[in-house]
Parts: structure tokens; sequence; C-alpha cells
């Protein structure tokens, strides 16, 4: 009986490490980013757009990167959509359970696989010199650069999501509008759509919250500029690059301000994730 | 009349559908093609037993038209090293909480824990390197593996514990049942029962974990650095393979490097992709 009673406490203690974990993580955050917002205080550091390391004369504010996060990543999603959206048709809809489907469904999962580091140089040796040769940008670096090497990244994870509720459409409502004459287009913007709407949606906004994270292909591929972004050609920096890029020879002031940016962008992926996973659970067809 | 619109419409859409379902393969080919297509020539004996060049030896060979000497031996052990320090701590831990998720389906702490976990894996991997920083880095006073190690550690979690439960929420209720109508003890049901007959999901659950920290590079250059030569020492600074990307991307005389150890990295995560998707369809639970 003891035996049993340890093998019980056993399994609540791996739990109980998982909350420990969660713990830490805020601990660390706050208390690392304390000496920054104390010094400049919340509202103001979120709200400032300088970043200014000369010494004496230190300050710091988040609002260039929170708005080079939001930009570059709604405009992944933006682009994301008009080829996620057909591939889930295509996998869910149109070739459900078929070999083609598979492969284009293996494909996808390849995509989801590829290390964001791998997407970075892609983007950096051919992607950017497609977008100086198109006459977009001089150097080829820029918000538009890294949104379009986003937007890549993130289709599998809007795809593959987004078709699960496609398959989970019931044959017999198709089989109905069918029945009466619909075409397949039909079917799919009166039966599939309103079914599935808020599934689909709830995909997105996970593949948004992705995108807010993603780190080395946009560190590589954004021109890393503490400027204040406000054009598609402009250089600039997410909260995820300005990380990446600087905290390696940070301390004192610095640091607390990079790790409060961590802090501000962990908060933003949670609200975004919740957001996502609360609709799916809410409004999502049986599951 | 407006049958035949209909029709167009319905056959223009289709043809749209496939038409940007086959763009989306490009991107794939594309890279893979650059992958291979540039790093093959750096391929060789070496490349898997020698530490990275310096910029020097490289500049050398670079000036005297030869491929670059050396290879990432110390990337492919610090990988190792640190993957494998991740998954000791995480596949038992994420293995036995994802037991306990599956055990308890309604009770509210068990939903606290789900919602963490799910939290954590939405949760960016810098901000994973953070912690991992201020947790190791700042207390041990050094960049080390050790440090890497935890920050992979953090990010296998949520993905075993979640894919431990889904596979165990598969498994028939009447198979418990009758272990315990056996008289057997609750941990002899787990551990016999249970988790054996749930080994193709959990297997396929971790190498999927693997693969995926296996191509981490932010964390990493947060809490491990990087090392030029192989590092056994946890508590040293140590390289990996994405860490070598990143450094050879940052040295023009080390540009030739790049492609090789991206083919290499690409190839490893996507063999064991395959061997996650073989050993799923074998062991699917019927």
């Amino acid at each position: 009986m003891t035996k049993n009673v340890l093998f019980k406490s056993l399994l609540f203690a791996a739990s109980f490490i998982v909350l420990l974990i969660c713990g830490g993580i805020v601990y660390a955050l706050v208390s690392g980013s304390w000496e920054a917002f104390s010094q400049f205080g919340v509202f103001q550091f979120i709200f400032s757009s300088d970043w200014d390391p000369t010494i004496g004369n230190e300050h710091y504010g988040a609002l260039s990167f929170i708005v080079g996060t939001l930009f570059t990543s709604f405009l992944a999603l933006a682009l994301c959509i008009p080829f996620s959206l057909p591939v889930s048709l295509f996998i869910g809809e149109y070739f459900k359970g078929k070999k083609i489907a598979n492969f284009i469904g293996s494909v996808i999962d390849l995509l989801a696989g590829i290390p964001s580091i791998v997407y970075g140089l892609w983007g950096f040796y051919t992607f950017r010199g497609l977008m100086v040769d198109l006459h977009l940008s001089s150097e080829g670096f820029g918000i538009l650069t890294s949104s379009v090497v986003l937007a890549i990244m993130i289709i599998p994870y809007a795809t593959s999501l987004s078709a699960e509720f496609f398959k989970m459409v019931p044959n017999d409502l198709k089989e109905g509008a069918f029945s009466l004459g619909a075409t397949q287009y039909e079917v799919i913007r009166r039966v599939s759509f309103p079914m599935t709407s808020s599934g689909v949606f709830a995909s997105y906004i996970l593949a948004l919250g992705r995108a807010l994270g993603e780190t080395m292909a946009v560190t590589m591929l954004i021109g890393n500029t503490n400027l204040l972004p406000t054009s598609l050609t402009d250089t600039g920096n997410t909260m995820a690059s300005i990380i990446a890029n600087q905290f390696g020879e940070a301390d004192g002031l610095k640091l607390s301000s990079l790790i409060a940016i961590g802090l501000l962008l962990f908060v933003i992926t949670a609200i975004i994730n919740l957001i996502g996973r609360f609709i799916m659970k809410k409004f999502a067809p049986t599951k | 009349m407006t049958m035949t619109i209909k029709k167009i419409k319905d056959r223009a859409f289709f043809y749209g559908v496939c038409f940007f379902s086959f763009l989306t393969v490009v991107p794939l080919v594309a890279i893979i093609w650059e992958l291979v297509s540039k790093g093959y020539k750096q391929i060789n004996w070496s490349f898997f037993t020698e530490s990275a060049p310096s910029t020097f030896e490289a500049m050398l060979a670079k000036q005297s038209g030869d491929i670059l000497p050396g290879g990432i031996a110390n990337g492919i052990t610090g990988t190792l090293l640190m993957v494998c320090l991740a998954a000791i701590i995480a596949i038992p831990v994420g293995i036995f909480a994802g037991v306990y998720l599956a055990e308890k389906p309604k009770s509210k702490y068990a939903a606290v824990i789900r919602f963490i976990a799910d939290l954590l894996q939405g949760t960016p991997s810098i901000i994973i390197g953070i912690i991992a920083y201020a947790w190791v880095v700042k207390p041990l006073g050094s960049y080390s593996a050790l440090a890497g190690a935890t920050a992979l550690m953090i990010m296998m979690l949520p993905l075993i514990i979640r894919s431990t439960e889904e596979t165990l929420k598969m498994l028939p209720g009447s198979l418990k049942e009758a272990a315990a109508a056996l008289g057997a003890p609750y941990y002899t049901i787990v551990l016999r029962i249970l988790l054996p007959s749930a080994f193709g999901g959990l297997f396929t659950g971790t190498l999927l974990a693997v693969s995926r920290v296996t191509g981490e590079t932010a964390p990493l250059m947060l809490t491990a650095l990087g090392s030029t030569a192989i590092n056994w020492d946890v508590t040293a600074p140590t390289s990996a393979v994405p860490l070598l990307i990143w450094e050879f991307y940052n040295d023009p005389n080390l540009a030739d490097m790049i492609w090789s150890s991206s083919l290499f990295l690409m190839a490893l995560i996507l063999i064991l992709n395959l061997i996650a998707k073989q050993v799923a369809k074998k062991w699917r639970i019927q």
C-alpha cells in the first residue's frame, strides 16, 4: 500500500514541477525587470520609443519594438491566410483522406520542422535578393522581408489546425446540400465555412502567437535599427530580435530593460494564446 | 444560364485552391534545394570529426581555393550533450505529469497544470533563454551546457506532457479495469499496463519534442554561448549545431560552412520526424 502512496505522490510531484517552473518563470521575469520598471515607470517604459544606451544618459523604452513586433506579426498573418486557407481546404475538404492530401500534409509538416535559423538564412541569401531586384528596398532588410518569411513560417501552424476543423464537418450536412443541387464551392461557403469559422479563426490566432515570438529569422532580416517603424520598407527591431541582439553584451539597467521587454512579450503571447484556446474550446464543433 | 455561371464559379474556386496549395510547396523545395546544392561540397569525413576552423584557417583555405578545413564536431557533440541532458529530465517528469493529468480529467488542480503546460508551449523560445540565463548562468557565473539543457528541458516538457496525456486518453478503460480486477496495485497498472500499451504514442511524442528543440538557436545564444573545441564539461560554455550556423553566418570567411551545417541540421530533424511518424503508424492504438 505504501508503494501505491509513494507512486501517487511521485505523479503529483511531476505535475507540481510544472507549476514550479511557471512560478519560477514569472518570478525571474518580474524580479529581473524590476530595476527598469522602477527607473522609468511601467507606463513610461511601454510608451517611450527612446533606446539610448549612452552612459550617464541611459534611457530605454519598448515602444519601437512593440510596434515592430505587432507590425511584422499581423502583416505575416495577413500574408499567410491566402495560402493557408486554400491548403486547409485542399487537405480537409477537396481531397480529404486522399493520397495527394497526405502528400501536401507532409510537406506542411516538413515546413513546420525547418529551424528558424534556416528560414533566416534562406531569407537573407535568397529572398532578400529578390526584394532588392524588385526595387522594394535598397538593402532588402526590413519589415516586409521579415513578414514574408514569417508568413511562410506560420503557414504550417495555421494550416494543419484549420484543416482538422474542415475535416470535422459532418458528411450528412454536406450531402444534404449536394442533394439540393449545390456545387462544392457553395457547400464550402454555406456549410463548411459557417460551421468552422470560429475554429479556423482560432487557428489563425494561435499562428499569430507563433509569429510574435519568432526570433532568429526576424533578427537576420529586419535590419536591427532601434527606430519606430512606420512603413513596410522601414528597418526596425522586434521585441524578440532586440533581446537576441543585445542580451549578450548587456548589463545593469540595459539588461533589466531587455528582461522587461521579455516580460512584456511573455504577457502578449500568453494573452494571444489564451484567446485562441478559449475560442477553440468554446465554439469548436464537438472537441 | 445560371447553371453555367454556378459551375464556372465552382471550377474557378477549385483550381484556385489547387494552385495556392501547390504554391506552398515552393518554399520547401527552394530551401532544400539551396541547402543541398550549396552544402554538399563541404560534407566529408572531417566535417563530422573535426571542430570548426578559425577565421584565419578559413581565410587561408579560401585564398588557395580549397574547401574549408575542419567540421562541426564541436557542434554535434554539444547538441548531443545538451539534448540528452534535457531529455533525461524532461522525459520522466513529462510522462509522469502526463499520467497524472490523464488520470484526473476533472480535477481543478489538473486543469491549472494543463493550462500552464499550454502556456509554456506558447512561450517564445527567446524568453525561455532569458529564464535559463537567470536560473543557471547568473548563479553559476558562467555560460554552460547545463544552462542550455535547462532551456531545452523547459521547451520539451509541455510537448511531452500533452502527448502523453492524449495517448493515455485513447487507451480503452477496460484495460485498466481488467488489471485492477486481477488485484494489481495502482503503480503496477500504470507502469506495466498503461505505459507499455501507450509506448508508441509516448515514443513519437518524445521524438517530436527532441526534434523540435534540436533546431533551437535563440535560447542557446543566451545560455550555452558556444565554444571552439569539443566540450563535455556541463559547466563550461558549449557549442551546438545551430549556434555554429549563427557563428558562420556572422563571419564572412566561414560563410561556406553555413550550408553544409544547415543541411546536416535539416537532415537530422527530418530523420527524427520520419522515425516518429513511422513509429506512430506502427503502434497506433486500435
